[in-house]
């Protein structure tokens, strides 16, 4: 029973949040400071390299405004832009790169024009003490050597197939993982000797892999944007959210990360 | 037939047809045959075909004889080994690919002895996605057997030995010829559910086009790019499961 008038006030709430979206202005950025007035449910599809810093982005979010509940779906941002151009339930969407959001906007999903809020570069993660000694980009290509990188169709990849072009270098690894989190796991599980992944994710699992900086990074950044989406369950709790996620609060924690400010 | 359970028959077959109708329907029949001959598409149905059959002649291997002791020998803890044999079967596929990774990977349990003593490291290896598909399809072949085991009549192996066989070649020469319609259908079964392997197969073996990419982990990226490219490869991966399953069930288990 308890849950069933949780429930009720849920769905109350929600509705609630739907009929105070006349002020919706997606691109809008105002500094965010204080409570936004937003209520209700809030659906966040995210990419995973966002997990870390999201989850406490959104606790501080639920913090400033109490009566929101904010729920986050972490996961490669090309399926997740996939979900939310096949129909499911989101209020926002921040991609992991331009070309992921694009398949949002394309598809009219948007509620208004995507932000970069972040960049992330890319380094590369060895095991702890790093035994193979991979220091470059060059040093990855040595044939004994085994690593793992992004699949191309993947943000994590498309970055890492650019850097590794601006480095003139070819590696063939034994693996092309799904998400970053994916070829983190094998570093850390010590399969692989060397896996490129964002400097956030390194930085994540410092206690169990060490982060490899190179200067080819700097021709493969990653821009993140974000959006509130058309068909919002919470118009007003998404635009408050992107505007929270661009406020100094917020872009210290994703700082903190690693994340570099647009 | 009562009415009572006709429709909630029916229902329950819409239910399983019906996404694969919903395939069939929003295929790209126009761009089809382009789609088709793109080279990554047919090397990880090679790999796929080729790693399937590999990991059932695995489980055959392994699987029969494992089958033969749950049924025929008289064991403590014969019960505790069974269930043991079928946890793969309820395991998310996932978890069993760490399990692998952490027995056979090259910092594991018997995988580090591979590697220093020759090494050879299986992960990211076409033998690694045999290994992966083997731990669990085995298991639908194991309980396939045991039960045509267990249906068998003893009486023969029985007189068998009375006229002189030994247990091997009574195994060899009854056994096995009376229960190869079970062992038939679970090898099938078998083969299917490797062809299907998706998380113990990229958690364990990766995923690299022409070594470790099979269909569903070429379905899983394409995901990522293409939708249109996805759903042909969802669709060779369907025809090829419903034509083996329909044509070898037909053919070896006798029933139609």
């Amino acid at each position: 029973m308890r849950r069933l008038i949780a429930l009720g006030m849920t769905a109350v709430l929600a509705l609630s949040g739907c009929s105070s979206s006349s002020d919706d202005d997606g691109s809008a950025a105002p500094a965010a400071s204080g409570s936004t007035g937003a209520k209700g449910k809030l659906t966040v599809l995210a990419a995973a390299s966002l997990t870390e810093s999201f989850d406490l982005i959104g606790t501080q979010f639920e913090q400033l405004n109490p009566g929101v509940d904010v729920t986050f779906s972490y996961g490669g941002s090309a399926g997740l832009a996939q979900q939310i151009t096949a129909g499911a339930p989101a209020d926002v969407f921040a991609a992991a790169s331009p070309a992921t959001m694009r398949t949002v906007t394309e598809a009219g999903d948007a509620g208004g024009d995507p932000v970069t809020f972040v960049r992330n570069q890319l380094v590369i993660a060895v095991p702890k003490g790093n035994p193979k000694s991979v220091t470059s980009l060059a040093a990855m290509a040595k044939p004994d050597v085994k690593v793992a990188l992004c699949a191309e169709q993947v943000p994590c990849g498309a970055a890492a197939t650019k850097a590794l072009a601006a480095a003139g270098v070819s590696i063939t690894p034994v693996t092309q993982e799904q998400d970053v989190k994916s070829a983190l796991a094998k570093v850390k599980l010590g399969e692989v000797d060397a896996a490129l992944v964002y400097r956030t994710d390194a930085e994540a699992a410092a206690g169990e892999v060490d982060g490899v900086e190179f200067p080819e990074s700097a021709d493969a950044v990653n821009d993140y944007p974000i959006v509130a989406l058309k068909n919002a369950t919470n118009p007003s709790g998404a635009s408050a959210f992107v505007t929270f996620v661009r406020s100094a609060q917020a872009q210290q924690v994703l700082a903190a990360a690693g994340f570099q400010q647009p | 037939m009562p009415l009572a359970l006709a429709i909630p028959a029916l229902a329950g077959l819409a239910f399983l047809v019906l996404p694969l109708a919903g395939l069939l329907i929003r295929a790209p029949w126009s761009t089809l045959p382009e789609r088709l001959t793109a080279p990554g598409v047919l090397a990880a149905l090679r790999l796929s075909l080729l790693t399937a059959t590999l990991a059932t002649g695995v489980c055959l291997l392994l699987g029969v004889p494992l089958a033969w002791v749950l049924a025929r020998a008289d064991f403590l803890g014969r019960r505790l080994v069974r269930a043991l044999v079928t946890v793969p079967l309820v395991l998310p596929p996932v978890v069993g690919g760490v399990a692998l990774l952490l027995v056979f990977g090259r910092r594991g349990l018997v995988g580090g002895w591979l590697d220093s003593a020759f090494g050879f490291t299986l992960p990211f290896t076409t033998a690694g996605v045999v290994v992966a598909e083997a731990f669990v399809a085995m298991p639908f072949l194991v309980i396939s057997v045991e039960g045509a085991l267990r249906g068998a009549d003893a009486r023969y192996e029985e007189a068998a030995a009375t006229l002189g066989a030994g247990r091997w070649t009574a195994f060899r020469r009854v056994t096995l010829p009376l229960i190869a319609p079970g062992v038939a259908a679970g090898a099938v079964l078998c083969w299917a559910r490797a062809l299907g392997e998706f998380g113990a197969t990229i958690t364990f073996a990766g995923n690299f086009p022409g070594r470790t990419q099979t269909m569903p982990l070429a379905v899983y990226l394409a995901l990522e790019q293409d939708l249109d490219a996805a759903i042909v490869l969802s669709l060779v991966l369907l025809v090829v499961s419903v034509a083996i399953l329909a044509a070898l069930r037909d053919k070896w288990v006798g029933v139609s």
